[in-house]
This record gives C-alpha cells, structure tokens and sequence, in this order.
C-alpha cells in the first residue's frame, strides 16, 4: 500500500459536530482501498456465496439436507451426488451447501455479544480507571491465560448444557474481555484530548461522555475487532461442534457432520472432507477480509 | 533487574490465584448442585447428597475453596470420580505427553516460520512477501482439527507414509515414537507458521528501517552481515513473546487435535473429563494448564527483559 494521506481519514480530534461528511469521505476512501486488495475480494466473494447458501438453502442445494434419504448408502462422489452420500443415504453436496446456515447464525450471534458487552466493558475501564480498572485488568489476565476452548469446555460441562444458543453465550463472553482490552486501550488514549475534557466541564453525565462521545471515536479499533473476532468465533464453533457440542445431528451442520463421520474416514473420506473444506473457505474468507480491513484502519 | 523481577513474579502469583477462584467458582457455583450436575437428573437424591458429602460440596463455598486451594499449593489436586485415584496421577503422564508433542512441533515449527518470517521480511512488498504472509494467514486461520483431517487423508489414508493416530504403542523406541508424532506436529506447524512468521516480519521490516541498518548500510558493510550482524538479532527478540504464547495454546488448547489423532495430552484429558463430567480431574486439569501457561508467560518475561538492556538496567515497565 503506497502512502496515499487523504485529507480527512482519521481525524485526530473529531469536532462532534459538522463531521459526517468527513467520516463519510473516510468511509468511501476505505471502501475504495479495500475492493483494491485482490485477496479482501475473493474472501468477500466466498464469504456472499456462503451467506447465500445459508439464506436460500433451497435453491442451491439439489435434494433436502435430512429427509432425502433413500439414496445408495456411502456412495463415493459421482455426477449425481458430487460430494458423495452418506451413511444414512443423503446426498452429502446439499448438506454441506445447507449447513453454512448454522455457523452463519452463531457464529455472528457469538461475536455480537462478545463485541457488544466487550466495548461496553471496555469503556467503563478505560475511562473511569482505578480500582475498578486495575481488578478487571487482573482478572483479564487470569481468564485469558486459558485457552478458548478449554474455558468453553469448563462453562459448558459446569451448567449441562450445549445448544447452539449456549455455545453462542459462551463464546461471546469469553471474547467479551479479549474485545474490552482492545476498546479499553483505545478509551485510554483519547480519555485525555480536548472534546471530552471539554465536554467533561460542561458537566456531562459519564454515562453520556462514554456513549455519545468516546464510542464514535473508538469505532475503528471496534470495526476491526468485530471481523477478526468473527473468524475466531467460526473457528471455535467449529471446534466445538467437532468435540460434539452445539447442533447436534441430523442438522447438516458442519463440525456435526465431521463429528459424526471422521471415525470413518478411511474409506469414507467424502463425508468428513467435503464439510472440512466447507469450514475451511469460510473462515479463511473472513480472515482475508479482517487483514483487509485492520490494514486499512490502521494506516 | 531484581525489582523487575520482584514484580513480575507477584504479579504471575496473583493472577494464578484469581485463576484458581474463577476455575472454583466455573465447577462448584455454576453447576448449582455439585452432585446433581455429575449424577443427572434421574439419580435419587440420596445418591447426590452422598455424592456432595464425599466431595465436600455440602460445605461453605469459602471453606471449599479454601481445602482446594491448600490442597493444590501441596500438589494435592483432589481425587477424579471416575478413576478413584488423585488427578496428579492421571495429570503428569498427559503433561508429559503434551510437553513431548509441543517439542517435537517446535523443533519443526519456529525454524521454519523464522526463515519464512526473514524472508517475508526481507522480500516486503513483493510477491514472495504476499504468498508467504497469505498463505500464513490462511493456515492459521484454520481450525487446527480440518488441518489435521486433511492431513490424515493425505498421508495417512492415501499415501500410507503415517500412522493415523499420534499414540505409539508402549514401549516402543524413540523414533517410532516421533514417527507418530509428525502427523499432528505437522499440523500444528502449519496452525502456528502464520502466527510466528508474521511476527519475525514485522520485526525484520521494523529493524532493516532501523537508523542503526542504515548506519551500518552507510559505512559500506555487504547487505548479508548487516542482516547477520545487525537486523536479525534485533528482529527476533519479538518472537520470544509470541512463541512462548503458542506453549500456552500447545500445552492444553490442543483439545480437537489430541481428540483427533487419540493423543493422551492435556487436550485430550480435559475433554474426556468433561465427557465423563469428572468435575474434580476438569478443575485440576484446567488449573494446571493456566499455571503451565503462566508460568511460560513469565519465563518469556523474563528472557525478553534479559535480551533487552532498556528493561535489564530501566528496572520499569
């Protein structure tokens, strides 16, 4: 990327009035430098495909993910059955088209909660500090010195529980402090410039100097938080759908399907691959498009 | 550099101990009933109250705690329900186990990623550069278990080069052993290659911009020593960091891979606990996987501070 410094991308000190035709010119310059990476599009396009699967699953997929099922049993890929069938005689091609539907909803629903209830930690710490600051700071620490999965595992196996809406919470607040560090760090560095002093003599309620004043001007490290978050929320789901929790079969979901079938792999190698690859083209797709995006927003 | 020290310790200790209170409060208060929760919904109450009475769950949380974690300081980690016999004795065999694997992907991983991370580094902009970092983040950005199926299909089921699982037989040598290893070590490369390489990039690009490159550059040295010489030691002290992060994620994180290839590591131990829901061997085998990844944490603190004469003399931040 050449240094192409445009007037009006990122401002320092956003006045908080009279500059929405600058965020807007921002905006569309970002824009403009994203569609210019070829990687940022392709994972774009592969990442609408999926989306689309997941919204009209009935008209890409050629048979239905559960109730066609009296095909030959464990059939290898043929013209008929591209992708194969499985054991139970389903056409594994409109399985594994129909099971973006899944992770597309937990996923997203799983980086939401995590983005939302992190920015809002975030800026609580960042801008009242102190004690309280100093003790969730801590506490970070300690919650983010586990792996992503093993606290999952704890959480799940603690409360008995793994719908796909539980797994969704779970993961959600285990990113929740990874996204409030982020916010935090950036709360910190704007807590001292002139808009919020300002706006802190006029005698504003914190509540508002947080909300309407420091969250417009965090947003970027926010923007950047939600995508990359969202690859990691994929990735977990996955891994936990693998290991049996979440949607559970006969759902086409992916990780169930691998779940279900990797034992079997060898001979029956269609069933586990082809869903395998479904995961892996999403959330390599989201992760171009994060480093797109983070490379534009921190330029 | 003693009060770098000082300080750092306490400050490992005092998240270890909120560690051990939100492992506590996951197992004992979430569950709501200890018992209950192990034995399921159509176990009779006797049975559960016998249950919490064995386990000491009828008692007061703070006395609870507070047994557990005294317990845990004397290496007492409490007694898995499934297997009658202390957690330390089912935990060290997978500490092991878990250590070995992390060695033998590191020994494949960091030498690779470092040359690829130098090459990016030094290629920045150009062709090799964007293959090598995209191709990073693709990898790491997969979940490690589809690296993995993937791997297993191809040279496992079709090639045949590799055995299918990572658990040599007992008693078999040395090199038998590594042979089973490389399936998921390989794996593992691939998951952590982007992140290492990544790294080694950005300090090389950060370093060859150095005024000190440039000086050397400057006063005539060839463009191969001031690399050697000059870049390439101040390039890779950032990668201490990020590597000793990836011991975290190798010792413990591993869950789906270990699952995956029947590893009996740390991975795998707290999944099957968690199946069995073995609530006293999960704890135990959670709390050591955050002590191994504090105590790695600390190391590289440590190292980095030593490899850094602005900490080593500063004594601060």
């Amino acid at each position: 990327m050449s240094a192409f410094a445009t007037p009006g991308e990122e401002p320092a000190v956003a006045p908080p009035a009279g500059g929405k035709s600058e965020a807007r010119a921002a905006r569309s310059e970002r824009m403009r430098l994203l569609m210019r990476s070829p990687t940022v599009v392709i994972g774009a396009i592969v990442i609408a495909f999926w989306v689309f699967c997941a919204v009209f699953p009935r008209l890409v997929a050629p048979y239905n993910p559960i109730f066609d099922n009296n095909f030959p049993p464990s059939e290898a890929p043929t013209w008929g059955h591209p992708f194969g069938t499985d054991t139970n005689g389903r056409d594994v091609f409109s399985r594994v088209l129909a099971g973006a539907r899944d992770i597309l909803l937990i996923a997203p629903a799983a980086t939401l909660i995590g983005v939302v209830l992190g920015t809002m930690l975030g800026l609580i710490t960042g801008y009242l500090r102190g004690v309280v600051d100093d003790l969730v700071s801590r506490l970070i620490d300690a919650i983010l010195s586990l792996p992503l999965i093993v606290t999952a595992i704890l959480i799940v196996t603690a409360i008995g529980q793994s719908s796909r809406w539980v797994v969704a919470v779970i993961i959600g607040l285990i990113f929740m402090p990874v996204v409030s560090r982020t916010v935090r760090a950036a709360v910190l560095s704007e807590a001292d410039l002139d808009y919020v002093q300002a706006a802190r003599l006029r005698g504003e309620k914190s509540i508002y100097i947080m909300g309407s004043e420091l969250l417009p001007n965090v947003m970027a490290p926010i923007v950047v938080e939600l995508t990359v978050r969202l690859g990691y929320a994929i990735f977990a789901v996955a891994t936990l759908g693998f290991l049996g929790y979440g949607v559970q079969p006969p759902a086409p979901a992916w990780a169930a399907q691998i779940n279900q079938y990797w034992t079997l792999i060898d001979p029956y190698w269609w069933m586990t691959l082809f869903p395998a690859l479904a995961i892996a083209t999403l959330v390599v797709a989201v992760n171009l498009v994060a480093d797109g995006i983070r490379e534009v927003y921190e330029r | 550099m003693t009060r770098f020290l000082i300080k750092r310790i306490g400050l490992a200790l005092i998240t270890l101990i909120l560690l051990s209170i939100i492992v506590f409060a996951v197992s004992s208060v979430l569950p709501g009933n200890v018992g209950r929760a192990v034995l399921g919904p159509f176990a009779s109450q006797e049975s559960v109250d016998q249950l919490n009475e064995q386990l000491g769950a009828d008692r007061p949380l703070v006395t609870q705690y507070w047994d557990w974690a005294s317990g845990a300081v004397q290496g007492d980690l409490g007694e898995s329900l499934t297997k009658q016999v202390p957690a330390w004795d089912i935990l060290r065999p997978a500490l092991f186990n878990s250590f070995k694997l992390a060695l033998v992907a590191f020994l494949i991983c960091v030498p690779l990623s470092l040359l690829g991370g130098v090459i990016a580094g030094l290629r920045y902009g150009k062709a090799t550069d964007k293959g090598i970092t995209t191709a990073g983040l693709s990898f790491s950005a997969m979940p490690d278990f589809v690296t993995g199926i993937v791997l297993i299909l191809i040279f496992a089921v079709w090639l045949g080069w590799l055995p299918v699982t990572a658990q040599a037989e007992d008693g078999a040598n040395a090199l038998t052993q590594v042979k089973y290893l490389l399936l998921p070590a390989f794996t593992l490369t691939l998951v952590l290659f982007g992140y290492i390489a990544r790294v080694t990039r950005a300090g090389m690009i950060e370093a060859l911009d150095s005024d000190y490159a440039r000086t050397a550059y400057l006063k005539g040295l060839p463009s191969s020593a001031v690399v050697r010489k000059h870049v390439l030691r101040n390039a890779l002290v950032p990668t201490i960091a990020v590597i000793a992060v990836q011991v975290g994620y190798l010792v413990g994180g591993l869950v789906a891979v270990e699952f995956l290839f029947n590893y009996q590591g740390m991975g795998l131990l707290t999944y099957e606990a968690a199946r069995n829901k073995d609530l006293p061997l999960l704890t135990a085998g959670v709390l050591v996987i955050g002590t191994v990844y504090l105590v790695v944490m600390l190391l590289a603190d440590i190292l980095y501070a030593a490899l850094n004469p602005r900490i080593r003399f500063g004594g601060g931040e």
